[in-house]
């Protein structure tokens, strides 16, 4: 992909990863392992401002289909004891040979830097599971976003629009 | 109410085509068909147009077919609005591997362009 960063993973902690997150919380990071309905609860109550593009989706069967989706791609969650309050998954679009990202995080967890343990851990997972070339769109108002993934090595490829695109290469230089 | 549906041979713009002749059909609304030349779509105008024209009569609907040239969004813009039209009508856009809406750069141009009512198609 044109003007993609370079991300490398050697110094993120692989999942399983526990962390005390900004408000005091014991969190973990760990590989999906068929915790499905840990996710579709966190879903189910999922704050509608902090949908992006129109996933998570709302009605129930939506949800549950966008889940069978991505639930085949490389997937790490973030545990608060037993609620999952965070998730991240990849998924190939084979059309590009390219992994598509997107994180999401509870509001009531969010802004305790859990996103950005999730991420580097998701990241360092993919790298495992042979993913190189990773991108992702975001809303061109979601600055948090931008900074949070341009701080792991994206860069904004090609077209800005209403949403920007970013794009990075996995490398390890361990 | 007069419609113009811009369609340039995206996936979305022809579901949009297929969405509004079916409404057209319940109320009767006046439709033009308004092909664009869209760079993004990777289909010829020509093929887009008589892909239009069988499936206005596969909708057995009426509706009028025209070409703009040019830069699409602008083209249609400037249609829509000459000839006093209530509302254009649009693909909303490509859902990408994960299920994200991506909008295409004709409708960003024409939702911030238009100052007639903008429907997109989902």
């Amino acid at each position: 992909m044109n003007g993609e960063g370079i991300t490398d993973v050697s110094e993120f902690p692989t999942p399983p990863h526990g962390f005390e997150d900004g408000d005091g919380r014991k969190v973990e990071i760990r590989e999906y392992d068929d915790d499905r309905e840990a996710l579709v609860s966190m879903y189910e109550k999922f704050d509608a401002d902090d949908r992006a593009q129109g996933i998570p989706p709302v009605r129930e069967d939506a949800l549950e289909n966008w889940l069978d989706v991505i639930l085949d791609g490389v997937n790490a969650v973030a545990w608060d004891d037993d609620e999952a309050v965070g998730h991240a998954t990849l998924v190939e679009d084979k059309d590009i040979g390219a992994h598509e990202l997107a994180i999401f995080v509870v509001q009531s967890h969010q802004g305790a830097g859990i996103g950005s343990h999730l991420l580097r851990g998701t990241l360092a997972l993919a790298y495992e599971r042979g993913v190189r070339d990773v991108w992702l769109t975001v809303e061109r108002w979601n600055r948090a976003a931008v900074r949070l993934y341009h701080g792991v090595g994206f860069e904004k490829t090609g077209r800005d629009g209403f949403e920007v695109e970013m794009a990075t290469r996995l490398v390890d230089n361990d | 109410m007069k419609t113009v549906l811009g369609i340039g041979g995206t996936e979305d713009s022809v579901k949009a085509l297929e969405h509004t002749l079916d409404r057209v059909a319940e109320t009767g609304d006046s439709l033009t068909v308004a092909v664009v030349e869209n760079p993004d779509s990777g289909v010829d105008a020509d093929k887009v147009e008589s892909r239009v024209r069988e499936l206005i009569d596969e909708h057995e609907a009426d509706a009028d077919v025209v070409r703009l040239s040019g830069s699409p969004g602008s083209a249609l813009v400037e249609y829509a609005e000459r000839n006093d039209y209530d509302e254009i009508v649009l693909g909303g856009g490509e859902t990408s591997a994960m299920g994200k809406i991506q909008m295409g750069r004709v409708a960003e141009f024409v939702l911030l362009n238009s100052h007639i009512s903008v429907k997109l198609v989902r």
